[in-house]
This record gives structure tokens, C-alpha cells and sequence, in this order.
């Protein structure tokens, strides 16, 4: 018989320095649902792991009294995954179907992303699943003022941790939150604090989760929707970073479609920071989900049935320096070429 | 089932997953090549369909076979010896005229 492919979900928790995300990863490896999870971390020291060790396996790996697995990452994290991986496979580790990268407080998470997209051996048997971004409460808002890689953090999330709540007063996170809502629309805001126990759900819930896809994709559609509304007040910080929404009534041709975003992300990947949308393509009878980070573009998966009952096209992009009418143009004109003599071979070619 | 998911292995790039019936992704690729040829041309480059690959070529007979589009564009630019780039203005207009004048 033959066992289906089912790839290794890595999740990267990333966040800026003192945000909190160790003390969010303890509390994540105490849930019973995440049992089965891999971390990779730079040394054990920093997450205190002491009260959790069941096992030293050896120097670089130990077992916790959860099941999980923690594994430091010496050097490389492609070989520190690869070692990890084939650990598994021959029986020295416990089976995991996931994997945790803790990222260090002032680590680009990009490069990181884009091992994902330059390695076939990677992309084959490991799938990037959220990207969680511990922002703390008091002093979340200064970083982001002053640091670069604090909003490319928040760009890139799907989940955003606001941690240490119980610290500052209410208006403070409400107003934190509200920034981080304007810097990634997509993402779902979670308010925690030191004593809250961290849900699973946080790296659980997933567009790769058929339970779930549905309902992530309906948030980035209320993002679009926000983004469309507020199109004539563009929400371009000092930084630069924007979101913004394309969109189209009509079903998308594939092919032009699929030259015209890999023409984009070779040469604007760099900027773009993340980028997801529902897809009405033509000849597909059911919505085509697709999402990327930066240069990479996830396997698109098919909704059952369309959010809203109606099919439409709307794809979120966020952003850093970008042009936002010079892609809108773009995207409009390559669509275009699908419809036109080129476009009409093809659908005389496929027409039943 | 849909012609995604009832295929073996890992397909290389997004682009090959649209999700089309089987039967139709060999014109959809077709499909493909001539809009690429479209913006290639400016550029004096040629791609052509091969073994579920791509080839691409330059007028002076220089070429490359690239797996997936992910890797056309990137080749295309070594060929071209120029970045090809969706939002120059002339690439764009040179779009929409094919568009105007079809």
C-alpha cells in the first residue's frame, strides 16, 4: 500500500528581542495537542527547559515530558532540520509532525523562508505552516518605531502574540493592536499574558487544516474588504509598508495569471512581504486558495464551496515599497492578454 | 478528485497546480508558453514547451531548459542580459497593446 505524502509542518516563531516568545514556546509545549512537535532552538539555556526534561539524548537534542522533542541548531538550520529529520526516520527521536523554529530576537525570518523555496529535498517533505510574531506589550509599539526588522516580523505573521497585556493599561494594547491590525491585516491577534496558558490553536489552525481553511481564508477576506473601503486613505506608514487588495468579478485565466505573479516575485519578492488571496480561475469549479511569503509560493489548495457563495478574486498583498497602481495596472493587463488571441486558442482548445 | 490532488509526487511549482482537469493541462501549458512568448519577444528570447519542461532561447542560439516557470524568469534575464520586470512601463504597455491589438 502505498502511505500518503504527508508533509512535516514548520512553524517559525519569531519576534523581537525580550517579546516573550520562550516564554510563549514553554507554555505552547505543555499542550497535550502539541505532543508530537519538534523545536529547534539556538541553546537550551535561553528556554529553561529544565522542568520539562524527561531525556538527554545526546548533547544537541533532548526529550520533554510531553513527547516533544528539542533539538539546538548548530550552524546551518537547513542541515540542523535535515539531521533532525532523518533522526526521526531512524527511530533515535520520537515521530514528530511538526517542527518550531525559534528564531533569534533580531533574525530576519526571511532567509529562513526562502530555504523553503530554493530546496526541493525542504520543500518535500517540510511545509511552512503559520508564522507567529510575539510582540510585547510595552515595548512593542517603540520597536516598531525603531526597528526595521520588528515590522517585517509583523508583515510576515499569520498569528500575532501581543504578550505582557497584564503589564501595560488597556488603551495601550488597544492601541498596539490597532497598529498591528494596519501593518498585516491578514493575521489573528492574540492577547496573552505570563499566568494564560498559550493555545495550541495558534500553530494548529491552519489553511493546510481542510477543518480550518475555510475560516482563514474568510479573514483574509474581511481584510480585502477593509483594504478596498479604505482605498482612497492608503495606509502607508513611515516605513512604507501597505497593504492592498487586487481584485476581479471575472474568472482568471491560469496561465497569464501564474507568468505574471513568478515574473512579479522574481523581481519583487524582496518586497512583498506576504500575499493571500481567493481565486476564481477559470475551468476550476471550486475556489483555489493561494498564499506565499516573500519569493515562495505555497501548493494552493481548493476551498469545498466559496465563502460568500460567490465566486470573485481577491488576493491581499502586503507589502514594502511598492507600487501599488503600477501592479494594479499590471495584474489588470496581464489578465487581459489571457482573454485576448492567445487566450482564445486556449479556450476554443478546451472548450467541452 | 480534482487534477491537483490526483497527482503523484509533489508537482515542482505552484504554477503546475491550478487544479485544472488532467486532460487540459497539457493545452494549459501550451496556453502558457504563447503568453510567455508574448512578453519574451521584446526581449529577443523564445520559450518552447519540452518534456514537461521549458526551453528558452536567445536570437543569437544561446539556450537554457528551465523545470518550471519559478525558473524561467530568473534564466530569461541571464539570456536577456536585463531584468524583466511586470511593472516597467514598458512591459506593461507592451501588454496592453497585444491586448488592443487582438
Amino acid at each position: 500500500m502505498i502511505r500518503e505524502h504527508r508533509p512535516v509542518t514548520v512553524n517559525l516563531l519569531t519576534g523581537f528581542l525580550g517579546s516573550g516568545k520562550t516564554s510563549l514556546l514553554k507554555r505552547l509545549l505543555c499542550q497535550p495537542s502539541l505532543e508530537d512537535t519538534a523545536v529547534l532552538i539556538n541553546e537550551f539555556g535561553e528556554v529553561g527547559l529544565d522542568h520539562l526534561l524527561i531525556e538527554e539524548v545526546d548533547q544537541d537534542v533532548v526529550l520533554l515530558k510531553s513527547g516533544c522533542v528539542c533539538c539546538t541548531v548548530r550552524g546551518d538550520l537547513r542541515d540542523g532540520l535535515d539531521r533532525l529529520f532523518g533522526r526521526m526516520l531512524r527511530g533515535e527521536v520520537p515521530r514528530f509532525s511538526r517542527v518550531v523554529i525559534e528564531t533569534t530576537g533580531l533574525a530576519d525570518p526571511v532567509p529562513i523562508v526562502a530555504s523553503f523555496s530554493a530546496d526541493p529535498a525542504l520543500r518535500y517533505h517540510f511545509q511552512l505552516g503559520n508564522v507567529v510574531t510575539v510582540i510585547d506589550a510595552v515595548n512593542g509599539m517603540a520597536n516598531l518605531a525603531r526597528h526595521p526588522e520588528a515590522l517585517k516580523q509583523v508583515a510576515l505573521a499569520d498569528r500575532l502574540v501581543v504578550s505582557k497585556t497584564d503589564l501595560v493599561g488597556p488603551e495601550e494594547v488597544a492601541a498596539l493592536c490597532r497598529r498591528l491590525a494596519a501593518l498585516n491585516p491578514t493575521a489573528a491577534i492574540h492577547r496573552s499574558s505570563e499566568d494564560e496558558p498559550a493555545p495550541a490553536s495558534l500553530l494548529l489552525d491552519d489553511v493546510h487544516d481542510p477543518a480550518r481553511k475555510g475560516e482563514e481564508v474568510r479573514r483574509w477576506l474581511a481584510a480585502a474588504e477593509r483594504e478596498a473601503l479604505h482605498d482612497d486613505h492608503r495606509h502607508h506608514h513611515d516605513d512604507s509598508i501597505a497593504t492592498f487588495c487586487l481584485s476581479t468579478d471575472e474568472p482568471l485565466d491560469w496561465a497569464p495569471f501564474g507568468l505574471w505573479l513568478s515574473m512579479l516575485l522574481n523581481r519583487h519578492g524582496s518586497e512583498i512581504l506576504r500575499l493571500k488571496g481567493l481565486l476564481w480561475v477559470e475551468g476550476v469549479d471550486r475556489p483555489v486558495v493561494v498564499q506565499g511569503v516573500q519569493h515562495l509560493v505555497h501548493k494552493p489548495v481548493h476551498l469545498d464551496a466559496w465563502p460568500d457563495g460567490k465566486p470573485v478574486t481577491r488576493l491581499v498583498v502586503i507589502g514594502r515599497g511598492l507600487d501599488r497602481a503600477a501592479i494594479l495596472r499590471s495584474f489588470r493587463a496581464f489578465n487581459r492578454l489571457g482573454r485576448s488571441a492567445a487566450g482564445a486558442a486556449y479556450s476554443a482548445a478546451t472548450a467541452d | 478528485m480534482c487534477g491537483l490532488c490526483g497527482m503523484f509526487g509533489v508537482a515542482e511549482h505552484w504554477t503546475d497546480q491550478s487544479g485544472a482537469e488532467s486532460q487540459r493541462r497539457r493545452i494549459e501549458r501550451q496556453h502558457r508558453v504563447r503568453i510567455a512568448n508574448a512578453v519574451l519577444e521584446p526581449f529577443g528570447l523564445r520559450c518552447a514547451d519540452w518534456q514537461n519542461r521549458f526551453t528558452l532561447a536567445s536570437r543569437t542560439g544561446k539556450s537554457v531548459v528551465v523545470d518550471h516557470l519559478g525558473a524561467l524568469w530568473p534564466a530569461a534575464e541571464k539570456l536577456a542580459g536585463r531584468p524583466i520586470d511586470p511593472l516597467d512601463p514598458a512591459v506593461i504597455a507592451k501588454v496592453e497593446a497585444l491586448v488592443e491589438a487582438r
